[in-house]
């Protein structure tokens, strides 16, 4: 098997994944019970000389059943789903913030800004980084995800995060490493010609080495080469409300 | 499943089905879609208002509230002389119905040349579908919501009118009789629907 | 009950009473409800090729990106440079490969040509309810198409938002590259709306009024149920569409600003409109071939369907659920939580009716007499794959797993084994089976089996390993997935799906020389080669202007098949109870 999830280092990935394998677990054994089924009957009755179809019409308790019982699967996937869902996207259970940073993203880029010294994201010492999200493990993060043109999407593989960024809304995102590392960061809606290049490198740093990149507003040997140091700090202004539900 | 039909086994008609002939039956069916096609339009105008309510103007400071109401009124009296000129081929009376359908068309002329003027001034005052010179942001939903509603309602109007038209030449070639009026019958119920969106729009664009 | 008014239906014609037409009249702008069902055949198998060479030119970049596309030297430098593909024009094939194969080939070859050709001949009908319509109906769809066609040829390129064209990029042609072909993309999918709804319109007033005596409602074959329930869903469905491709079209030509975010527009708005269109759309794209399976099953099995009103229960419910359940293509969208949550509820839910559907066709194979000819193949095929697809969905339906899994190959994976697992070997299928009744031959039955396997085991080769690169994080609509390192290893799969898909592609070729070659040189078909009970059976074929030579009359169901007191194996639905019959020629191969 070539492919599978990537390692999952958000607090709340391990909870989509158990979600999928359970769901795995359940069509696959519908698969291998359905297709079995289907195989036996061609084989079994297929045509042969001298013996006829059986004629029935139908069976409602037959039918009761098996409406019943998919129907119960359905509603405990639907139960089970609705839990995490809710943790992961409902703004007013999202986790206090440790950390916000905005992310604007705009064709083909990702630009974010981070809160600077002071630690207060809409001050005058805020900083922008290009396609560069650095992070701190074991701490909470929330995103306020925008976009400037047209709809792009936030996705974070190994977090499994994932939020549209639409233009005209400004929406809430969490999570939080619990790995360091170096993780992708990506465009998941089409966004135009470049939509293929549009990817940006995750860095997630011990906590004490976030701090202090942070404190030299990112002039560090973290900022990367191809990084733009324009700093956009007050332009960004003061933040607005979240718009966390769109309609 | 074998029950016994109810029609006589050497029946020589369809199925009862609706019970209305096919065109009456295709109209309606018909303008279910016209339904949806108008929710489409109405519903994203809802939407939006709801999303930038100062984006829209209080009811008569930009539209001419009372001349729109004078047009409705109009467009009203068009579908009672339809119905009248229903009655009349119903009675097969020939000369009535020539006349109620031509009344109808015109009235229905009416109608869109008040609208015609209405646009008219509209546009002179800078009120455009991509209005963008209006101060608040969200200024061009509210003209492109208004042509694009009260639009597509005069474009079935004036399809409206033409079916009339089409109609009363029929009409005049003696093509309708007691026996067989579904043409004044379809195009009768097409121009009740127009007129019932008319009176939809009305409300919510000019007077809400 | 009857009408006792006025009479205002023209009388019907059946067959016997022609007046000889002109080769104009006859097969070129006919009111004959066959010949219309026929024209949408051949213009949809043309669109079907074009959408699967955009697929391969898609799956080529893939494969052997960098590489340059075999005979890609007549292509203009604005698609291909050097042979190699560019951005724009992969963004574009992407596009219109999901806008032709949707609108312009499965699309009207299960609506276009299955409910013109199939329902005036089981209802026992000598026509659809408005033939004038119908004639305009095609004739509509076919300058959409060439609208649609134009795109490629002009300036900027083909459309390249994807066939669910989101704004703001579909609406700024400073974003998209993409200003007249998006235009165009637009204008012809209006157009092609109006030929919908005209044969929505018939589509219904015909079932509801024009059932032979003895026909009714739950005596009409479960193909024709299908196609009346999803009639509906056109009607209703289409006029959302046009009223948002309206709109979209203003904001991109008069400047308006209904999905502008600049401008106090909202590009959700579009999602929403699109996507209340668009959910029933794939039901509409999936509950004719249902129907088709359903009476190759019955036949193939030469038994009753199993439930069958609760088949007809399940095409209503899906039908009606699918209106529900457009929020679960927008979950990630910024689309408020609770709502998501509330669409998660009633997408599971409509899973239910189709596990229905499946367990019932099990069933009527179970303890049946089952005959594997190239149309139970491919309709046994579409059980299988569809329990595939169906599955798959279920996973993408949980709202959590949809963070991750959204916008990645897993979707796609899903998306084309319904489509194609789905619909397409339905098609396969169901044009097997209504050839003869079409054009009076036998298509080959070797070619078509060869064709079958060939296919099903280059499909899976393709789609399968969709669902795992998916997984593993590829995302749709990616010129280049070599610009993740994440993706790179997953560069020898892409090869070998786009391997398989050229394979597949190719395969094609077989299907289209039986097709035509059997035009000419098929065994000449009797009336009834499937020994089935539908009226369509009933007439020679292929049947004449006006169908039958009087009203036929109608005594059972359309699955009296194998009773047990009689010597024959079917009972045609017209035969009167107690008449004797002659033994007839056994069903075709097997």
């Amino acid at each position: 098997m070539t492919h599978w999830f990537p390692i999952g280092i958000s607090t709340y990935a391990g909870e989509i994944d158990r979600l999928f394998y359970i769901i795995l677990f359940i069509t696959g054994l519908i698969f291998v019970l359905v297709q079995g089924a289907l195989l036996y009957f061609a084989f079994k009755y297929r045509h042969v000389e001298g013996r006829k179809a059986f004629h029935i019409h139908g069976d409602m308790r037959v039918e009761a059943i098996w409406t019943a019982i998919p129907f119960l699967i359905v509603v405990y996937i639907a139960l089970a789903s609705i839990g995490p869902w809710l943790r992961i996207r409902d703004y007013d259970r999202f986790p206090p913030a440790e950390l916000e940073v905005e992310v604007t993203a705009k064709q083909f880029e990702w630009n974010v800004t981070y809160p600077g010294p002071d630690g207060s994201l809409g001050t005058g010492d805020d900083f922008v980084r290009r396609n560069q999200l650095h992070l701190p493990v074991g701490r909470v993060v929330h995103v306020h995800l925008s976009a400037e043109d047209v709809i792009h999407s936030f996705f974070l593989p190994e977090f499994r995060v994932k939020q549209d960024a639409v233009p005209g809304l400004r929406l809430p995102v969490w999570f939080e490493a619990m790995e360091t590392g170096t993780y992708t960061l990506g465009c998941a809606e089409l966004c135009g010609m470049g939509h293929y290049r549009m990817r940006g490198t995750v860095t997630v740093h011990e906590a004490a080495a976030f701090d202090s990149w942070l404190q030299s507003s990112g002039e560090t040997a973290f900022a990367d080469g191809d990084d733009d140091d324009a700093r956009v700090a007050a332009a960004a202004g003061t933040p607005q409300h979240d718009e966390h539900s769109g309609h | 499943m074998d029950h016994a039909a109810a029609l006589p086994l050497d029946s020589q008609r369809p199925e009862p089905g609706a019970g209305v002939y096919n065109m009456k039956l295709g109209m309606w069916v018909f303008l279910l879609s016209e339904v949806m096609f108008f929710t489409s339009l109405i519903g994203a105008y809802i939407i939006l208002r709801f999303a930038h309510p100062t984006a829209f103007a209080e009811p008569g400071v930009v539209l001419n509230v009372p001349l729109t109401a004078l047009n409705t009124f109009i467009l009203i009296c068009s579908s009672v002389t339809m119905v009248k000129a229903f009655a009349a081929i119903q009675q097969g009376d020939q000369r009535r119905l020539k006349q109620w359908l031509l009344a109808t068309a015109g009235i229905g002329a009416m109608f869109l040349g008040v609208q015609a003027f209405e646009y008219y001034k509209l546009v002179g005052h800078g009120f455009v579908p991509n209005v963008a010179n209006y101060a608040a942001e969200g200024e061009p939903l509210y003209g492109a919501t208004f042509y694009t509603m009260t639009g597509f309602h005069g474009a079935h109007v004036a399809i409206g009118v033409l079916s009339l038209l089409f109609v009363s030449w029929r009409a005049f070639r003696g093509k309708y009789t007691a026996q067989s009026y579904g043409g004044v019958e379809i195009v009768g119920l097409y121009w009740h629907f127009v007129d019932l969106v008319w009176i939809i729009l009305f409300t919510i664009v000019y007077l809400m | 009950m009857q009408s006792t008014a006025p009479m205002m239906d023209a009388p019907l014609h059946w067959a016997g009473h022609d007046e000889p037409q002109s080769f104009l009249r006859r097969y070129i702008f006919s009111t004959d409800h066959k010949i219309i069902g026929i024209q949408f055949l051949f213009m949809s198998l043309f669109f079907l090729l074009v959408g699967g060479i955009l697929a391969g030119i898609m799956r080529w970049q893939l494969g052997y990106p960098g590489q340059p596309l075999p005979a890609s030297g007549m292509l203009p430098e604005t698609m291909v440079v050097d042979g190699i593909i560019l951005p724009e024009f992969y963004n574009s094939a992407v596009t219109m490969h999901g806008t032709i194969m949707v609108f312009f080939a499965i699309m009207p070859l299960l609506v276009g040509v299955f409910a013109n050709y199939l329902i005036p001949l089981q209802i026992g009908a000598p026509d659809m309810a408005f033939p004038k319509l119908n004639m305009l109906s095609f004739w509509t769809a076919v300058p959409a198409g060439f609208i649609m066609l134009a795109g490629f040829f002009v300036p900027g390129g083909h459309a390249a938002a994807g066939w669910t064209s989101y704004p703001p990029l579909s609406a700024i042609p400073e974003y998209s590259g993409v200003d007249l072909g998006q235009r165009l993309w637009l204008i012809s999918l209006i157009i092609l709306g109006f030929s919908s709804l005209m044969g929505a319109v018939n589509y219904i007033t015909t079932v509801i009024n024009m059932r032979a005596p003895g026909m009714s409602l739950f005596r009409m074959p479960l193909a024709t149920w299908s196609l009346f329930i999803t009639a509906h869903l056109v009607l209703l469905a289409i006029p959302i569409l046009t009223g948002a491709l309206i709109m979209l079209l203003f904001d991109q030509t008069i400047g308006t600003s209904f999905f502008r975010a600049d401008q106090g527009g909202s590009p959700l708005l579009w999602q929403h409109l699109f996507w209340f269109f668009g959910h029933p759309e794939v039901y509409i794209l999936i509950l004719p071939a249902m129907g088709f399976v359903s009476e190759i099953i019955a036949a193939g099995s030469r038994k009753p369907i199993f439930g069958y009103h609760a088949m007809v229960i399940a095409i209503a419910a899906i039908g009606f659920l699918g209106w529900i359940v457009w929020g679960h293509h927008m979950f990630q969208s910024g689309m408020n939580p609770a709502l998501g949550a509330a669409f998660m509820g009633t997408t599971m839910v409509i899973a239910v009716p189709s596990a229905i559907k499946v367990f019932n066709w099990l069933a009527t194979m179970w303890r049946g007499d089952l005959h594997f000819h190239v149309p139970m193949l491919n309709a046994v095929a579409f059980v299988a794959m569809f329990v595939i697809g169906g599955l798959s969905g279920v996973f993408v339906a949980s709202t959590p797993v949809d963070i991750y899994l959204h916008d990645t190959y897993f979707v796609v994976a899903h998306i084309h084994y319904v489509l194609f697992g789905g619909s397409l070997f339905a098609l396969f299928g169901a044009i097997t089976f209504w050839y003869p009744k079409m054009f009076g031959r036998m298509m080959s039955e070797g070619l078509g089996k060869v064709h079958f396997w060939l296919t099903m085991l280059f499909f899976n080769a393709t789609f399968f390993p969709m669902h795992q690169v998916g997984i593993g994080g590829m995302m749709r609509r990616i010129y280049d997935p070599l610009q993740y390192e994440y993706m790179q290893p997953m560069a020898p799969t892409n090869r070998f799906i786009t391997i398989a898909a050229l394979l597949l592609i190719a395969t094609q070729l077989i299907f289209a020389f039986n097709f035509i070659w059997s035009m000419f040189r098929g065994a000449k078909a009797e009336a009834n080669p499937w020994r089935a009970n539908s009226l369509e059976w009933v007439v020679p074929s292929p049947p004449p202007h006006g169908n039958f030579t009087e009203m036929p009359h109608v005594y059972r169901g359309p699955y009296e098949y194998s009773l047990p007191d009689e010597a024959e194996d079917y009972m045609p639905q017209n035969v009167p109870p107690g008449v004797p019959r002659p033994s007839s020629t056994p069903v075709h191969a097997g």
